[in-house]
């Protein structure tokens, strides 16, 4: 993807002031309610048919899920598990799996390429492959396995929350196709005020710990579930009960980044200031106040100067 | 004993001082490059191999090689660094060392004490940067290894290089700061007098030798 208008960029990788933030617009997210897909996959097809990518065709691998996994031609994929409930009854649980947009994206702040990863101010994480040097350091930073890196360019891909369509008053293509309304898209706090009766209807209907999900870890994020079962995120396909950012990501990518140029810098600068205090360490020069060599002299049976 | 104190003793062979500055331009190719991708202030430094990608695809390979030139000077050097009683005291009189005040201190061998430690903080750092490094090169091995370890090992990996970094410049300033030391890992050769007041007890053993 190309930016949008610099104007709409909130936070960008490896810059680090501020980005142009005079104007604010509304943050948009998309709803999935799991509790209404039927696994069609119809938004995996939108999906790669408006961005007109295509994997290629794999193996069945004994799963609904096809293809397996998400890679650099597929941005978004089913993830279905079967799943036996107390009464001993089948639950089949579908979960459309991709880049959840997260408030605090760890790819972002993981990415050493200034601007191959942007924030725009309505929400959308969104890679800028002609600046991605392909070092896999948003594959580290995210708490949700979602880039991938293509094995024919060396970028890396994943879910644009259609940028392009967004920025043109147009919802994003997974959302226009899905047949069940199980995908719906608006600003973030439509979408949780209509995710809020969404889970009051389901509690209703007997799933007394639904919920949605928009874990506050990662600041909250722009792709939210309906889930029937909110108190257990795990059984969707390990969906992660409270991602954040990773501790060892914050420590890499926060303190030590000034630390170890301070750090270089302190050492350069007292090299420096000593050499002005004490000055050379010379043994052939002993003239002068720096020289202490007597008893080498004496030593090599020499007489000092 | 009677020598003329400016006689060259030759401190290291030619191939020694090859391997060292083999090393030596390596580490700098590696460590430019590194930083580039560490800091955004220093990504500009990615210019110098080509551009990011370059960068990228540059770094780990200069690293293996750096490793690989590293490890053969480990071995030369390895027993001459060997850490002694006498360099405790060495070490105890640091304020000495800073002072120019060489006479104070215990009679030095080839290395002295400080030589010593920062020889095994380049082991220790070199070795862990390769190995971490492994972790999380792509496209080639990163996917090999969990997630959790390839985060561990990028965090330790910068953490090492800082370290390395921060030796380099002291190695670096010791040879400024000792004139002579330059010219013997350039040339070969040092002048008795900078032998005996420097590293007296490997002088004495080069002078009974020759």
């Amino acid at each position: 993807m190309s930016s949008l208008q610099s104007l709409d960029v909130k936070q960008r990788s490896a810059t680090t002031s501020p980005s142009p933030s005079i104007r604010s617009t509304v943050e948009v997210a998309k709803l999935i309610d799991i509790s209404k897909c039927i696994g069609c996959k119809a938004c995996q097809v939108a999906c790669g048919e408006w961005n007109d990518i295509r994997d290629v065709v794999g193996h069945n691998v004994g799963l609904y899920d096809n293809p397996p996994d998400l890679s650099a031609n597929t941005w978004t994929v089913m993830r279905f598990t079967e799943r036996e409930t107390e009464g001993g009854k089948l639950e089949w649980l579908i979960r459309k799996d991709g880049c959840m947009h997260c408030a605090d994206p760890g790819c972002l702040k993981a990415c050493p390429s200034p601007g191959a990863i942007v924030q725009y101010a309505n929400g959308i994480v969104d890679f800028i492959e002609e600046h991605c040097i392909g070092c896999g350091s948003c594959i580290t930073g995210c708490p949700f396995n979602i880039p991938r890196i293509s094995k024919k360019d060396n970028k890396a891909y994943k879910c644009t929350l259609c940028s392009d369509r967004v920025s043109v008053g147009m919802e994003p293509a997974c959302v226009k196709t899905c047949p069940t309304g199980a995908i719906t898209f608006g600003s973030k706090q439509d979408m949780i005020e209509h995710a809020a009766e969404r889970v009051q209807d389901l509690k209703e209907r007997g799933y007394q710990n639904a919920g949605l999900y928009d874990p506050k870890g990662v600041g909250g994020t722009h792709v939210m579930y309906v889930l029937q079962h909110a108190d257990a995120p795990q059984i969707y396909h390990g969906l992660p009960r409270d991602p954040h950012i990773s501790p060892l990501v914050n420590l890499w990518k926060g303190a030590l980044k000034p630390i170890a140029l301070l750090a270089m810098g302190a050492a350069v600068l007292t090299g420096f200031f000593h050499y002005v205090k004490v000055g050379p360490n010379d043994a052939d020069a002993d003239e002068g106040e720096g020289a202490r060599s007597k008893k080498v002299g004496s030593e090599l049976g020499q007489e000092e100067r | 004993m009677s020598v003329d104190p400016s006689a060259p003793i030759q401190r290291y062979s030619d191939s020694e001082r090859m391997n060292h500055w083999m090393v030596a331009i390596l580490f700098v190719l590696v460590a430019l490059s590194g930083l580039s991708l560490f800091h955004p202030a220093l990504f500009w430094l990615s210019n110098f191999f080509g551009g990011g990608p370059w960068t990228r695809i540059l770094h780990p390979f200069l690293g293996v090689a750096a490793v690989a030139a590293f490890v053969v000077e480990m071995v030369r050097f390895w027993s001459d660094n060997r850490l002694e009683e006498r360099d405790r005291q060495w070490l105890r009189q640091w304020r000495d060392v800073l002072a120019n005040r060489e006479d104070k201190l215990p009679a030095v061998g080839r290395y002295n004490a400080a030589q010593k430690v920062l020889f095994w903080a380049m082991v220790v750092c070199m070795l862990t940067l390769f190995l971490t490094g492994v972790v999380f090169w792509r496209p080639w091995f990163a996917d090999s290894f969990p997630i959790f370890l390839v985060r561990l090992a990028t965090l330790v990996h910068a953490v090492m290089a800082t370290i390395l970094i921060l030796t380099v410049i002291v190695h670096v300033y010791a040879a400024i700061w000792t004139k002579g030391s330059i010219r013997a890992m350039m040339r070969g050769t040092v002048s008795a007098r900078w032998a005996m007041k420097h590293h007296r007890a490997w002088a004495q053993e080069k002078i009974k030798q020759s």
